[in-house]
């Protein structure tokens, strides 16, 4: 049985949650005082995934660098791969919101996309 | 070969580059800093002091005099900022009575004009903000305030147009007498002189006893200081000393030239030179004792501490002169409070005795005035917009806590002897001076001064050296 | 001189709501002045994702949330000057400004908006003691050097404070190839939200140091390392619990102040807790037709809070434009926090001028729980609501109806206070 330590992040009280496992099935959830505790726990023992935000250089624009994200959520685990993807990226202004970056960035079916406008010199 | 080498960029060293540069000889100063103005000179309590505190007869007591009469006329020539804002020494007893009396006898004695001895209600009704139980107060209308680093800046710019040469970065390791004078092994290589002058400030021992058998030694005594808003700047029109008492020496409070309030210094001896770092104790200190002679001081307004090493030497005296053991070794050591005061007179002393030595002429091309950085806000509005319309950044707030423009920036960037780092720009025109210290504006700096020297912006500094800001480029370690 | 009804002072996010409330409220001479050069203020630097729940009911970075109000601002033909540093405002609303193209100007306006944000805390206001070398950054500034720049502060990090933008920074930092050793905060609790602590610190490792500061510094040139202690409850360190981290960067976030000299130069009257300006219902300082929303009013946490206010500020300052803002009439009731509620925003509410609805805004000053948000309409408590928690991190608030209001019509004071359950 494997035992999961996790903060809740769903109200500031950031009750702190054990979480019981036997292999991939989650036994028991406890130290939360509220069902979004639970919710929150299961999720993140058995799924987590974050949005990735990063920037890249920019050539020939007004701006050095454009901000970027991962279009959607992608596993915890892949994080730094998807940081990793953007290492020595440079795109061509202009850039907009949307833009792909990099598509499917580190396997993750997920492509990274810019948040910001970037217009040319 | 030069005829005077002169180790030090500090205000003693910068003074005796200015005044030697009125004669036909040429002078190079080695400074081990990438700047001038980075040492006892940088962090100090900016005061012009009226000259009742050194003995009578004391070489201090003479040279703060003569540099406090000195100092109006050097501003204007040399467009820097110094204001006689007066000061008063307060006295809470009347059992302390007579030390105010020694100071106000040996002040007269010593030649200080117009002091006054005033009691609790003239102290009152001329600074409200003086401690209810004040008994007395020395006022001394001659004390001043100034900017210390454009007083330093301004005398090594007018020494640099006048020819003196400036190599910084340049750390003298050794001294060896030769034939014809003397040969400074530094980090950059070794130089040739006729004659030295030692200003090397909490170094002049170390130099000093490269050359004599006299030894002597400089103790750094640390000055902590906190620095308060502007929004506190009038708290206080003059600067206020402590009569010191059994209970020890207080702080001075003070308004600054640029309307800050200072507050300072501890007076710590230590042995290390570089040990310019506040402690806890220090720090507590200034803040426990900033109360007493002074009330309702808004000390939530500090916007930053420093500290500064003052060059005590034991005799509590200034040395300056040629060495018994060493001819043509010219000491200017033990430069101490009331040293930014004396500085014209000691840059003088200096310059006639080498004058005398060298049977130096004057130049007739002596350049005896310099401007300043141009600060927009001395303008009249039509002024300053004409300024704009020729030099569009003077139109770009940089700093915005001081106001300071991209154009004055660019302007102490390209004078002689240029801010090549951040400090450097911030002791020429404040910028990152103000109450966000620089958060805001640094970046910016930071580009301009990239843009202005060709360089990148990872090799701009904070204060030469090793101080880089930035040290990469995101991502380049992964 | 140029004149306009709406001079709105700083062009980030409560600017722009502002602007654009006061054009859908029937303005359409309103001037941004935006002292950066482009619209959008803090959040271009703010590239993480958080943004928007509230108000767009998706998760936006900050860029693409500016990005929003900045196209909006555009399609209403809204007016705006960017790289302008407003100088001063005097009380009559003469507004004095400086570019690089104009030099100094001045503008006449009927209304003005105060919107200017706030300032990161430096480290001397702290009195942190040691050397001042290079690599000493607020977390902002580093954060603008990052991601505006694409250049490293430093390669290990020390971060003292908690606040969102230290936690946001901490991560960024790992991202970049940073190592950050630990994060200090001096408050026995943290100051930044619950989400970040796990996200940007746990998720990566960092430890949370609480009831620990920095009690000196190390390195002339450049910063070597700092010395972390515990502190006790008055904020002491404790001797003999020092710890030296070595390190080349340590990054500030301990704080955040409104920036309002232009405010105090008008003569707007200032609240000492909040160090924002002193406002009514309306969001309207004491100088009339002068209006104050966002960062520069008070420290908000969540960006769509600031939108929301700014929304309020532009609607009232268009009232007051057109003149259909009720003058006379109804009471001022002064709103009272006390008992952990270290202030309310607005201070004071006139019954005839309050819209149906109004929202109070408020921190505390303490971490409470189990406790209740109460309210009481002088001696009489009229809202009892029951908290888990409530923290100095996050900010809070209660809704008054108009309704509720005018059935007390001698009402003087309304409480706002904590009550332990």
């Amino acid at each position: 049985m494997e035992i999961r330590k996790l903060t809740c992040i769903s109200c500031p009280m950031g009750c702190p949650l054990t979480v019981e496992m036997e292999g991939d099935e989650i036994i028991s959830v406890t130290g939360n005082t509220c069902k979004r505790g639970d919710v929150y726990a299961r999720k993140e023992v058995t799924d987590p995934t974050r949005i990735v935000t990063s920037t890249v250089k920019v050539i020939g624009g007004k701006a050095d660098m454009v901000s970027v994200k991962t279009r959607e959520d992608v596993p915890k685990g892949k994080v730094f791969d998807c940081v990793k993807a953007l290492k020595g990226v440079e795109i061509k202004a202009p850039v907009h919101i949307g833009d792909i970056i990099v598509p499917d960035a580190a396997g993750t079916g997920i492509d990274i996309v810019a948040t910001k406008n970037v217009e040319e010199v | 070969m030069y005829d005077v080498i002169i180790v030090g960029g500090g205000v003693s060293g910068a003074a005796s580059a200015r005044e030697l540069s009125r004669y036909k000889v040429s002078v190079c100063v080695l400074e081990k800093e990438e700047d001038v103005c980075c040492g006892t000179s940088k962090a100090n309590s900016a005061i012009v002091h009226a000259g009742y505190d050194a003995a009578t007869g004391s070489l201090m007591a003479k040279l703060n005099v003569r540099g406090n009469a000195m100092m109006e006329q050097l501003s204007r020539d040399l467009d820097f900022p110094f204001k006689r804002i007066g000061s008063l020494v307060v006295c809470l007893s009347e059992e302390d009575m007579p030390g105010l009396q020694a100071l106000y006898d040996r002040g007269v004695a010593n030649g200080v004009k117009d002091l006054q001895i005033l009691n609790r209600e003239e102290v009152l009704a001329m600074e409200p903000n003086i401690v209810d139980n004040v008994y007395a107060a020395l006022y001394a209308p001659t004390a001043g305030i100034v900017c210390p680093f454009n007083l330093n800046i301004a005398l090594a710019e007018n020494a640099c147009e006048n020819g003196v040469d400036f190599k910084f970065d340049t750390e003298v390791q050794n001294i060896r007498k030769t034939d014809s004078g003397w040969a400074l092994d530094t980090n950059q290589g070794t130089y040739e002189t006729k004659y030295v002058v030692n200003a090397a400030g909490v170094y002049s021992d170390k130099l000093h006893n490269m050359v004599s058998e006299k030894k002597i030694h400089i103790t750094p005594r640390r000055g902590d200081y906190c620095l308060l808003d502007k929004n506190a700047g009038n708290h206080v029109s003059k600067t206020i000393f402590a009569l010191p008492t059994k209970y020890g020496k207080g702080v001075l409070v003070s308004p600054t030239i640029h309307g800050n309030l200072l507050i300072g210094p501890t007076a710590i001896d230590i042995e290390d030179k570089e040990g310019t770092n506040t402690t806890r104790e220090g720090l507590e200190q200034v803040i426990g004792k900033a109360g007493q002679n002074v009330k309702n001081l808004p000390m939530r307004q500090v916007i930053t501490s420093f500290a500064g090493l003052r060059a005590h030497e034991g005799g509590h005296e200034f040395l300056i002169g040629e060495l018994d053991d060493a001819e043509g070794f010219i000491d200017c050591a033990g430069i101490e409070s009331p040293g930014l005061t004396s500085c014209p007179a000691i840059g003088e002393m200096v310059a006639n005795i080498l004058k005398e030595k060298m049977g130096l002429e004057e130049k007739d091309n002596f350049i005896a005035t310099r401007k300043g950085v141009l600060d927009p806000d001395t303008l009249s509005r039509e002024e300053r917009e004409e300024l704009i319309r020729k030099e569009p950044a003077y139109g770009n707030i940089i700093c915005r806590c001081e106001m300071i423009t991209e154009g004055e920036i660019i302007d102490a960037i390209r004078r002689p002897l240029g801010a090549r780092s951040l400090d450097g720009v911030k002791r020429r025109t404040r910028a990152g001076m103000g109450r966000c210290q620089s958060g805001f504006c640094s970046p910016r700096t930071m580009e301009i001064l990239a843009r202005e020297w060709g360089v990148s912006m990872s090799d701009i500094t904070k204060a030469g050296g090793d101080s880089k800001l930035v040290v990469g480029t995101n991502k380049d370690t992964i | 001189m140029k004149s306009y009804d709406i001079v709105i002072i700083g062009g980030g996010p409560a600017g722009l709501a502002a602007a654009v409330s006061a054009k859908e409220n029937g303005i359409d001479s309103i001037l941004i002045l935006e002292r950066d050069k482009e619209l959008g203020g803090i959040l271009n630097q703010c590239i993480h994702n958080g943004f928007g729940l509230h108000t767009f009911k998706e998760e936006l970075t900050g860029p693409e949330y500016a990005q929003r109000f900045i196209d909006q601002a555009e399609k209403l033909g809204i007016e705006y000057k960017l790289n302008t540093m407003v100088m001063d405002i005097s009380p009559q609303k003469t507004v004095t400004a400086m570019n690089r193209q104009e030099g100094m100007f001045e503008i006449q306006a009927k209304a003005v908006i105060l919107a200017m944000g706030c300032r990161e805390r430096s480290r001397g206001a702290l009195n942190i003691p040691g050397y001042r070398p290079a690599g000493i950054y607020s977390a902002g500034t580093a954060q603008r050097l990052v991601n505006m720049e694409g250049l490293m502060p430093g390669r290990e990090v020390v971060i003292l404070g908690s606040g969102d933008i230290g936690l946001i920074m901490a991560r960024r930092m790992t991202f970049e190839g940073a190592k950050v050793k630990v994060v200090a905060e001096l408050m026995p609790y943290s100051g930044g939200l619950k989400r970040n602590i796990v996200q940007c610190l746990d998720d990566y490792g960092i430890p949370l140091k609480l009831s620990h500061t920095v009690v000196d510094i190390k390195g002339r040139k450049r910063l070597e390392g700092v010395t972390l202690a515990e502190v006790d409850s008055n904020g002491k360190p404790i001797p003999g619990t020092e710890e030296f981290y070595s390190c080349d960067t340590l990054l500030l976030s301990v704080g955040l102040i409104p920036e309002n000299e232009i405010s105090n130069g008008m003569g707007v009257q200032m609240n000492p807790v909040t160090s924002g300006p002193e406002v009514n219902e309306s969001l309207e300082t004491n100088i009339e037709g002068v209006f104050a929303c966002g960062n520069v009013l008070h420290v908000h946490d969540l960006v769509d809070f600031v939108s929301e206010e700014a929304a309020t500020a532009g609607k009232n300052a268009a009232a007051y434009v057109k003149g259909i803002r009720q003058a006379g009439g109804g009471r001022d009731v002064r709103l009272n926090p006390v008992d952990g509620v270290r202030y309310t925003v607005p201070m004071m509410v006139n019954t005839a001028r309050m819209d149906e609805n109004l929202t109070i805004r408020f921190r505390v000053g303490g971490v409470y729980k189990n406790c209740y948000v109460s309210t009481y309409f002088d001696d009489e408590r009229v809202i009892h609501r029951k908290r888990q928690i409530v923290a100095p991190g996050e900010m809070e608030e209660i809704r008054l109806t108009k309704e509720q209001l005018l059935k007390y019509p001698d009402l003087e004071t309304i409480t706002v206070k904590i009550e332990e359950a």
